[in-house]
């Protein structure tokens, strides 16, 4: 009994692990276009949720809107990448995520690129779209027009219908770098779930006093293993797919 | 006949718990110093991955701004040497258990910051650069990269957060003494305050 409690408390101590202190809040996930500011009509986010899912559909790429009430203190590019890490955006292979980011207090609008993207959307293409298709409209007031416009703007690009753009913004230089972020291995859990059957298997076989201890400890590693292994997803229509950001993009001001 | 029966039962307990002993160690954090250091060195890599392409910016950049501001030659000059400097310095993933080379790579670097700093703030008094197609990419390029190297910088300094912690703490600390005994804890950066400095635009 005393040996079971000492081997108990052991695997607590080995699988005590600290969470990561969060402290930027970001909004919810809840479609292809979150307005938590309140800039658009309930008939302009259909629009643009629809030419979203067009885009999504035809070139994996993945296009959110996200609308902030308030940038909590830092700046649109800090919370950029963060926003885009944390929702996922992009597939998880190719990281061909982008996020159209208006901070309606801060007056700032920036895209943020993941990875993927950074050859095809440019720094400059994106300061591009940026001046010459957002901020004009924002100038005047007009935040839906130059949503849409910007919106419509990226998506020529990304679904190659760019020649006209790109001979504008002919400035677009030096190609980005393509990088894939490795995936963390979930083998370990499925060693253990394995291991834990075979063993459940021999106990019930042989009852040893022993064994029945270590079956504990695998039981309680199983139960926190398995919290840290898979993250649960809502059922909502739209979710990332996983795809990760490293500060590529542009911003401007209004 | 009971003597067999009993020998058969402890092998097949050893061929249990055996591996099961490896898993255990495993959950204990066997691995967990060789993981998070190969993370560590993946990142630091990004790191210089990003540096060097701002390095790869500067030349242009210096030729756009000569175009139209030849009399800057003291600022042009300044960033050009110290791009050099920052380039003459070898790096490798080993610099990052290596203090000395550390610093001076980043010591190297952050002048280079404060350099292009100096550029931009001085290229603000020439309208017809600021119009140029040309410098607008380039710096929108420059912009691009600063904030990269920024959330390099800040993945890294995490990376090596958690790779130190696991050194320094239980049951790490063990795990290093008895298996990791060349494992040496990874550098941090340092924010400088010369490069956190913004410089100033005079009118």
């Amino acid at each position: 009994m005393f040996r079971q409690g000492i081997l108990t408390a052991i695997a607590w101590i080995c699988l005590t692990c600290a969470g990561a202190a969060q402290t930027l809040t970001f909004p919810a996930l809840t479609g292809r276009v979150v307005d938590d500011a309140g800039l658009l009509s309930v008939p302009d986010r259909a629009a643009l949720t629809e030419s979203l899912a067009g885009l999504e559909a035809k070139t994996t790429d993945q296009l959110v809107i996200v609308t902030l009430k308030s940038l909590q203190g830092t700046t649109i590019e800090d919370y950029g990448y963060q926003l885009g890490r944390r929702w996922q955006i992009g597939q998880k292979d190719k990281n061909n995520g982008v996020l159209l980011i208006v901070a309606a207090s801060e007056r700032k609008v920036r895209f943020e690129v993941g990875y993927g993207l950074e050859g095809t959307l440019t720094d400059a293409m994106t300061r591009f779209i940026i001046e010459k298709s957002i901020l004009p409209r924002f100038k005047a007031g007009d935040f839906p027009g130059g949503i849409k416009q910007g919106t419509e703007t990226i998506i020529q690009v990304l679904t190659g219908d760019s020649t006209d753009i790109k001979r504008q913004a002919a400035q677009s230089a030096a190609a980005n770098n393509n990088r894939a972020i490795a995936d963390t291995p979930t083998w370990p859990a499925v060693a253990l779930g394995v291991a834990a059957v075979g063993l459940l298997i021999f106990c019930v076989a042989t009852q040893g006093a022993v064994c029945r201890g270590i079956l504990q400890i695998i039981f309680i590693m199983l139960l926190f293993g398995g919290g840290r292994g898979g993250s649960s997803r809502g059922k909502s229509p739209f979710s990332g797919g996983g795809g990760s950001f490293g500060g590529g993009g542009s911003s401007g001001s209004w | 006949m009971s003597g067999s029966a009993a020998s058969i039962s402890r092998v097949t307990r050893t061929v249990f718990i055996v591996p099961l002993l490896m898993l255990f160690l495993a959950g204990c954090g066997l691995n967990d110093i060789p993981t998070y250091a190969e993370q560590a060195k993946a990142k630091w890599s990004d790191v210089l991955n990003q540096y060097q392409r701002r390095n790869d910016l500067i030349p242009n950049l210096v030729e756009t701004v000569k175009g139209f501001a030849k009399q800057e030659s003291s600022v042009l000059e300044a960033v050009t040497a110290a791009r050099a400097r920052a380039t003459s310095i070898q790096v490798n993933a080993g610099t990052i258990s290596d203090p000395d080379t550390f610093k001076k790579f980043q010591d190297a670097q952050a002048q280079v910051s404060g350099a292009l700093g100096r550029l931009l703030a001085v290229s603000e008094r020439y309208p017809d650069l600021k119009s140029n197609a040309n410098f607008l990419a380039l710096q929108s390029q420059l912009e691009g990269t600063e904030n990269r190297i920024a959330v390099a910088r800040r993945d890294y300094i995490e990376a090596v957060r958690v790779y130190n912690t696991e050194l320094r703490t239980f049951p790490g600390r063990i795990w290093a003494m008895v298996l990791y005994s060349s494992s040496k804890p990874m550098e941090e950066f340092t924010i400088d305050d010369a490069a956190k400095r913004v410089p100033q635009v005079k009118f």
